[in-house]
């Protein structure tokens, strides 16, 4: 499936050696507690990047600084080369994000959500009306487009999340674990879509858990832990012929080998 | 088995106090308010114990029966009110419905308001401390009848989760109950008018009342001491039964809920059909307003205030007929201005983490402050105008009617303006989206009602020239000086708002991710 044109990112223009996201030296911290440290990444422009990591590695708060949803403690963020904390505006029209663990505003209905995203973005009704109409279609949910947002199912939720994300047609998409409880019918919807919008010029960064998906989905990864990157590149340079989850597991540590306490074992 | 979930649920909140020290304040605070009113309870009933039978008798089955009415009333109003334990989390555990019952009731009574209760039930055997003998049997038939508010507290709350797994039939039924509870003070003057003469029917109530399940119990000790042990022994078997029945019909509802799960209601709107956004600017301002409108039409903890708005002039109505007052109910403009505007003082808490969609879609503050204030005035600007003008003819004062909409219309600006400006730094713990508007969080009471109160004091500094000029201009019945009042209240107040979403919009500029931050520690 080809991504629709009229939420297609329109096209980089000439210099392609800026990358999409550029991050520098990026720390933050929450009290006691040190969620990112001296983090540096860089994100190819035209990429599909996974971000992956174990719980608590820093993976949604690196997003939300990238994306100016949380000011950082020190660092330097770049979207295409605009900073992000000194020009957040402009950077916030070259992104959309789905963030995780974030209320969206469920008392409206699914297509009412995705006009509000459009308009909020200074888009003029007629391009927000075909543009909903587009997602809706795209994302398959023109049957639940009426229902309100809070009676939706945790997967749709994540649907209609995403076409908001999409809305202003940005160049770069930040999705922090959009396939959670996404049926697979609808992940494997959502992959060719955000295929579509890699050819066509956009770049995306998922961070995800699922190893053997961004294996076979992305084509940059970096796995992030403690709030470093530990490793970053193309998905063959990460994975040097092995298994990614077993690149990651070796990276992270942290595996067990037993099988569980006595009491567990039922035979 | 008991134990555990009453460690479970003390552990939850000491946890959410951890969190922070305020809440903490904020407990404390409210704890001592508890010790208070109950050692003024303690003492009344210590004294009354000098008073005839007869009176003690009446006392006590009345507040007893209407303890108890006000249990069971209290799950109605405000699902959920203890999350921790709602049958709904302890579904997934192998828990029999028998030893669920003994254990929640447990929690209820050992909770702060199940205590409170049952330490003020206790203190009425110290009515009885010249006769031991009566006063052990009033611990006792106390202990029984709390333990039948708590019981019947739940058994309406598992009852009612049944009838309410649709959620648009939970947000309204909650919202209806209010309205006769906050009519009952008006309902009450006039009734005590009627009832001034004829104070000789509270005692025949209390008789009347002794005799059903709501206040058999409390009556067990005067019966005896009245000398009818035949009586009190029937009444304490029907206190008994009720509680056997209470629990029964509890037992089986939360059997029943315990295999039960909510189905999502499934009204839905036709394709393209987008409401309001398609009639407001589709500009980022109209979109703001667009969605706050709708959110005061679908979540109740918008629609919950609306409410507000006829009963504040229903209530001035009756105190300016019953105090003899007429020029009192033209205070319902100005009165209801200020509830309205102040309604959305914390408007981003209310928004908590969706927030978010306005600050990565790079939303300008001032588009954010407008947008708000628009939804509100759209409403307000012609409710206010028609309650003071209503209130004016009612009065029959219309010589007042350009001060009096100087000072509403003035005081609605100027409300309007300060809520842009507290909105954007005020981030309150409020009931989350979804939730009853009436779930409490842990000491959000106190700290909720010390900014409220504060934001008042400064609307009132604020509009101080409009008031004083109303006074005066109702005072001298000066045409010319209710004029000025008018152009003041127009002119000051628009100033102020316009400044007002300026501030704020530049606030919300500057700080929005922070305020993000917070609003994620809110959740």
């Amino acid at each position: 499936m080809r991504l629709l044109d009229s939420v297609a990112p329109s096209r980089p223009s000439g210099d392609t050696g800026t990358p999409a996201l550029g991050i520098r030296g990026l720390a933050k911290r929450f009290g006691e507690k040190v969620a990112v440290q001296g983090l540096d990444l860089e994100v190819p422009a035209g990429s599909f990047f996974g971000l992956v990591g174990p719980n608590g590695a820093g993976k949604t708060t690196t997003l939300s600084m990238a994306t100016g949803l949380l000011r950082p403690d020190a660092g330097e963020i770049r979207i295409l080369g605009t900073d992000v904390w000194a020009d957040p505006t402009a950077a916030k029209r070259l992104v959309g994000v789905l963030s995780d663990g974030i209320a969206l505003f469920d008392r409206l209905s699914g297509e009412q959500l995705i006009t509000y995203h459009g308009l909020l973005n200074g888009m003029d009704r007629e391009t927000v009306k075909t543009r909903t109409r587009d997602l809706l279609d795209l994302l398959d949910m023109n049957e639940a487009a009426g229902k309100l947002v809070v009676d939706y199912s945790a997967g749709m939720t994540k649907k209609i999340a995403l076409a908001t994300a999409l809305v202003h047609a940005p160049r770069l998409l930040v999705l922090d674990e959009p396939f959670e409880s996404v049926d697979p019918v609808s992940a494997a919807n959502i992959r060719d879509i955000l295929h579509g919008y890699v050819e066509s010029g956009g770049t995306v960064i998922v961070s995800s858990h699922a190893m053997d998906m961004v294996q076979r989905m992305c084509d940059h990864v970096a796995i992030i832990a403690s709030g470093r990157v530990l490793t970053s590149g193309t998905v063959d340079e990460v994975r040097g012929g092995r298994d990614l989850e077993d690149v990651f597991v070796d990276l992270v540590g942290g595996r067990h080998h037993t099988r569980g306490p006595e009491w567990l074992r039922t035979s | 088995m008991v134990a555990h979930l009453l460690s479970l649920r003390l552990l939850v909140l000491r946890n959410t106090l951890a969190r922070s020290p305020w809440q903490l304040v904020a407990v404390i605070a409210g704890g001592i308010y508890g010790v208070g009113i109950l050692a003024v309870v303690f003492v009344g009933l210590a004294f009354l114990g000098s008073a005839p039978v007869g009176l003690i008798k009446t006392i006590v089955v009345l507040a007893g029966s209407a303890t108890l009415l006000g249990w069971a009333i209290v799950p109605l109003l405000a699902s959920g009110i203890d999350q921790t334990l709602s049958v709904a989390r302890l579904k997934i555990f192998p828990l029999a419905p028998t030893r669920l019952v003994a254990a929640l009731a447990v929690c209820g009574l050992l909770g702060i308001p199940g205590a409170v209760t049952l330490l003020a039930g206790l203190f009425t055997a110290a009515t009885w401390w010249r006769q031991p003998g009566i006063a052990l049997v009033a611990l006792l038939v106390a202990t029984l009848a709390v333990l039948t508010c708590v019981c019947a507290s739940r058994m309406i709350e598992s009852l009612n989760a049944g009838l309410s797994a649709h959620r648009r039939y939970r947000e309204i039924s909650g919202i209806l109950l209010l309205i006769p509870l906050l009519l009952l003070g008006p309902a009450i003057t006039v009734l005590a008018q009627g009832l001034r003469g004829a104070a000789a029917t509270l005692p025949v109530l209390a008789e009347g009342l002794s005799w059903s399940p709501l206040g058999a119990a409390w009556s067990v000790p005067s019966d005896i001491a009245l000398g009818h042990p035949g009586t009190a022994a029937l009444k304490l078997l029907i206190a008994l039964a009720t509680l056997a029945i209470v629990v029964v019909v509890w037992r089986r509802s939360l059997a029943t809920a315990l295999v039960s799960t909510q189905q999502p209601a499934s009204k839905s709107a036709a394709a393209g059909d987008i409401g309001l956004f398609a009639r407001l600017p589709a500009t980022p301002t109209g979109a703001v307003a667009a969605r706050a409108l709708t959110y005061w039409i679908r979540d109740p903890r918008y629609s919950r205030q609306l409410i507000l708005i006829p009963i504040f002039p229903i209530l001035l109505f009756v105190n300016s007929r019953t105090l003899d007052l007429p020029g009192l109910v033209t205070a319902s403009g100005p009165v209801v201005a200020v509830l309205v505007s102040l309604s959305i003082f914390t408007d981003l808490s209310y928004d908590s983490t969706a927030f978010a969609a306005h600050l990565s879609a790079g939303l300008p503050g001032r588009a954010d402050r407008a947008g708000r204030v628009i939804a509100v005035a759209s409403f307000a600007v012609p409710i206010v105008v028609a309650i003071t003008v209503g209130s004016v003819a009612v009065a029959g004062s219309w010589s007042s009617l350009p001060a009096l909409l100087g000072l509403s219309l003035g005081m609605l600006l100027t409300g309007l303006g300060l809520s842009s400006v507290s909105s954007a730094r005020i981030v309150l713990p409020v009931p989350a989206p979804g939730d009853s508007p009436f779930a409490a969080k842990t000491g959000a009471g106190f700290t909720t009602s010390v900014t409220t109160f504060a934001t008042w004091g400064v609307l009132l500094l604020l509009s101080l020239p409009e008031i004083v000029l109303a006074v005066v201009a109702g005072a001298t019945g000066s045409a010319l000086l209710g004029a000025i009042t008018l152009m003041v209240g127009l002119g000051l107040g628009a100033t102020l708002l316009v400044n007002g979403v300026r501030i704020g919009g530049r606030e919300l500029d500057r700080r929005g991710p922070d305020l993000l931050a917070r609003l994620r520690v809110q959740r």
